[in-house]
């Protein structure tokens, strides 16, 4: 699927490769220019910048005042001017005083000028729980941007997919929102938090090509092949519905979407109707989630072959806790519960746990 | 000291309502000639003082006198201005009309405040972008952009270039420096900075014009706009329309009481001036020396444009419910078409045949773009774009899903 130009690869981590990435593009195209806050000197509060500013100088890369109205919006301006900004909101937490210059801007500048200016941005954005980040700094806002029209939404899961997504997403001449899992960053994890942490150098998929390559957008990867059901899903909890098929014995699918909007259908729909099972999993709160709309297009595309109804595993509906980090992440156990349900639930037969209130209104 | 009194909330009201005439005294003016010129590489600090005055050039008697008034303005620069700001007018009475018409759905007047946009891209250079809001059609009338093009996406016609999608009056002409309106307030005026900084990265020579009104500070992007401009000194011009009034708000409520929006250039470390906007040769002098001090890397200048709402706010607007009917004929800074007409009669530049003559000319003008601009549709007649093209440019190529629902659409 991919393209390369480069013939070396070496282990990196989530960090090296978004760094790799932007680095690369740096290098490709005078145009692209790297901004955002702590993003200059000293390289970002994540390290994904580090040492851009030395080797591309200040005009290219820079520090920017803490105003994410401000960094989009500019942004925006150069893009009308011809530059390719990649920009940084620092938490995707804090994305929401951008949100006039993401949606009504961005998003739109493209349609509401017949194509006479376009916004070929990056939004870079940290994002998701299971570090202790409480509740401004574990968020997954995806579904506020796949819900407007204009927009990309990207979540790689790993290393060597976040640099050939990321170039992809710098080249694409649409604004992309580009969500990283913060928790991935320096290796994967599977939701089982007792254990130690195994770093991206011990991990296949840590191995990255130094040069260009890129993976296209829209494009869907069969994480884990299986035959009993198929997990839609992307970020860090394509290693929880890892091991949640190992530690139950299912078969699962597991699909890592990549392009959560516009999303790779096919691979989507082929799976579905082959295993005729799905369970859909994300982080963020799941009432009105992207879950929601993938159980929807699953509905659509695949009402023939279900032999269950598609099970939802998501955040619960409150804001991130601190102390209830796992109590509220979904965790192995939880999603292995949902496989379960899945595969024993008989057709038309839901055990939804509603029961109707007969007493309302009366 | 102990509080003996309840605490009040302070809410600003205008001193004229319907029925009442407005007490214009808080305009902070000065006479013409007064206010003096900077350097060129004046600091925020060396204009304070200017942030709270008023620059003029012509007196009451049509005079172009103090240091503003130095370089004399070529006289044909000037015809050509009053020419265009005659255009623009006829052109929103005419448009206007066509509203009330129903070719279109709605419409905003720009009555009053001709001479800011019209002075300003006279001294501006082929090449710099204009961020505007959407009542500076001047920018384009007077580079004598076609009237049919603005008129064709007035009326969302087949040959509206934005192909329907746009309200009336969201002009986007990128080739005569306009970019895009967008309905959502004060989002241009960072994105113009952004624009700028994007020049001065290319090492261009190219410099971003940015336009909002008194009411439209209040957002956050203006000050955004304000602070990214003064940290990377972009080369910028940030221009602050203060027309009194958003909607039926007194830019009191803006936060313009006991202020000016002048000062809030100078807060930032922007070099600030206050500016008579009905006096175009003013308008040009001071357009042109913020210009020339973007263009050579001198940083931002933030001009506020005292002037006066002369119409209704839009189409939908009815003035008569919050201000007094006569307001702007008591508005102490005048028409600036009569100002500048004035001036040039007394230079003997223009006469009253050649404004009658020339009043004719454009109507006749402006008349036959309007026909022609018909011809290829109006709203009321729904001779528009086709209807496949509503689902193009959402994104560079159509998804899957817009595909799909093009279908659904049955086109």
């Amino acid at each position: 699927m991919s393209r390369h130009t480069s013939s070396s690869s070496r282990p990196m981590t989530m960090i090296q490769a978004l760094r790799s990435a932007m680095d690369v593009m740096l290098e490709r195209d005078s145009n692209v220019v790297v901004f955002g806050q702590d993003v200059g000197y000293f390289g970002g509060v994540f390290r994904c910048t580090e040492g851009l500013q030395a080797k591309y100088g200040r005009e290219r890369v820079f520090d920017a005042p803490i105003s994410e109205g401000g960094i989009v919006g500019a942004a925006v301006g150069m893009g009308a001017y011809g530059l390719r900004p990649v920009v940084e909101i620092q938490f995707a937490d804090y994305f929401y005083p951008a949100t006039d210059q993401i949606v009504s801007e961005a998003a739109r500048l493209r349609y509401r000028t017949a194509g006479e200016f376009i916004a070929p941005l990056t939004i870079r954005m940290p994002c998701g729980g299971g570090i202790y980040g409480g509740q401004t700094h574990s968020q997954s806002p995806e579904a506020l941007f796949t819900h407007v029209t204009g927009l990309r939404t990207v979540m790689p899961s790993n290393p060597y997919d976040a640099k050939g997504l990321l170039i992809s997403a710098i080249e694409s001449d649409d604004p992309v929102i580009f969500l990283e899992p913060k928790r991935l960053y320096n290796g994967p994890f599977d939701g089982h938090h007792d254990q130690p942490v195994v770093p991206w150098s011990k991990h296949p998929l840590g191995n990255v090509p130094d040069g260009y390559y890129s993976i296209p957008l829209e494009s869907a990867s069969v994480f884990r092949p299986g035959t009993d059901l198929t997990v839609l899903t992307y970020g860090t909890m394509v290693y929880v519905a890892e091991v949640a098929a190992r530690e139950t014995g299912v078969n699962a699918e597991i699909i890592d979407l990549r392009s959560l909007w516009p999303l790779d259908l096919d691979t989507i729909v082929t799976s579905v109707r082959k295993t005729g099972r799905c369970v859909v999993l994300h982080e963020a709160t799941q009432t009105s989630g992207f879950g929601a709309e993938l159980t929807t297009l699953i509905q659509e595309h695949c009402f023939y072959h279900l032999e269950a109804p598609v099970e939802r595993v998501a955040g619960w509906d409150t804001p991130y806790p601190h102390a209830h980090e796992w109590a509220y992440f979904p965790s192995p156990q939880r999603v292995g519960d949902a496989y379960r349900r899945v595969m024993d639930g008989s057709p038309g037969q839901p055990d939804s746990g509603f029961v109707v209130n007969h007493s309302r209104g009366g | 000291m102990r509080q003996t009194s309840p605490l009040r909330l302070h809410v600003p009201e205008p001193t004229g309502r319907p029925g009442h005439a407005t007490d214009f005294s808080y305009l902070r003016l000065a006479p013409a000639g007064k206010a003096r010129k900077p350097a060129l590489d004046a600091t925020a600090s060396d204009t304070a003082d200017l942030a709270y005055s008023l620059v003029r050039v012509l007196d009451d008697e049509g005079n172009a006198v103090g240091p503003w008034a130095e370089p004399a303005v070529d006289t044909e620069l000037l015809r050509k201005g009053l020419i265009a700001m005659i255009k623009t007018r006829i052109y929103d009475a005419r448009m206007l009309i066509a509203q009330r018409q129903k070719k279109m759905s709605f419409y905003m007047q720009s009555l009053g405040e001709e001479a800011i946009g019209t002075a300003q891209v006279l001294a501006l250079q082929k090449g710099d972008m204009c961020f505007p809001s959407y009542r500076q059609q001047n920018l384009l009338i007077a580079q004598d952009v076609p009237l049919v093009d603005m008129m064709c996406q007035l009326f969302s016609n087949e040959r509206d270039r934005l192909k329907g999608r746009q309200l009336p009056v969201m002009y986007s002409m990128r080739e005569h420096g306009f970019f895009s309106i967008s309905g959502n307030l004060a989002t241009q005026f960072v994105q113009a900075v952004g624009w700028a900084m994007a020049s001065a990265i290319k090492g261009d020579t190219k410099i971003a014009s940015a336009w909002i009104g008194d009411g439209a500070t209040a957002a956050a992007d203006f000050q955004t706009a304000l602070t990214f401009a003064h940290v990377y000194q972009a080369p910028v011009i940030l221009n602050v329309i203060n027309n009194q009034w958003a909607i039926s708000s007194f830019q009191a409520i803006a936060g313009g009481e006991a202020t000016t929006f002048a000062a809030r250039g100078t807060g930032t470390g922007i070099v600030s001036l206050r500016v008579d906007g009905n006096d175009f040769l003013a308008v040009y002098a001071v357009s042109q020396w913020a210009a020339e001090r973007a263009r050579s890397n001198l940083g931002p200048t933030l001009i506020e444009w005292v002037s006066y709402r002369a119409g209704p706010h839009s189409t939908s607007d009815d003035p008569s419910k919050y201000r007094p009917a006569n307001d702007w004929s008591r508005f102490p800074l005048g028409d600036p078409i009569e100002r500048l007409k004035q001036h040039l009669m007394r230079v003997g530049a223009w006469t009253e045949e050649e404004h009658i003559h020339i009043q004719k000319q454009i109507e006749a003008e402006v008349i036959a773009a309007q026909k022609q601009a018909e011809a290829f549709g109006t709203l009321a007649n729904g001779q528009s774009s086709s209807v496949a093209t509503m689902f193009e440019d959402v994104y560079k190529e159509m998804p899957w899903h817009l595909r799909r629902q093009r279908q659904q659409a049955g086109i």
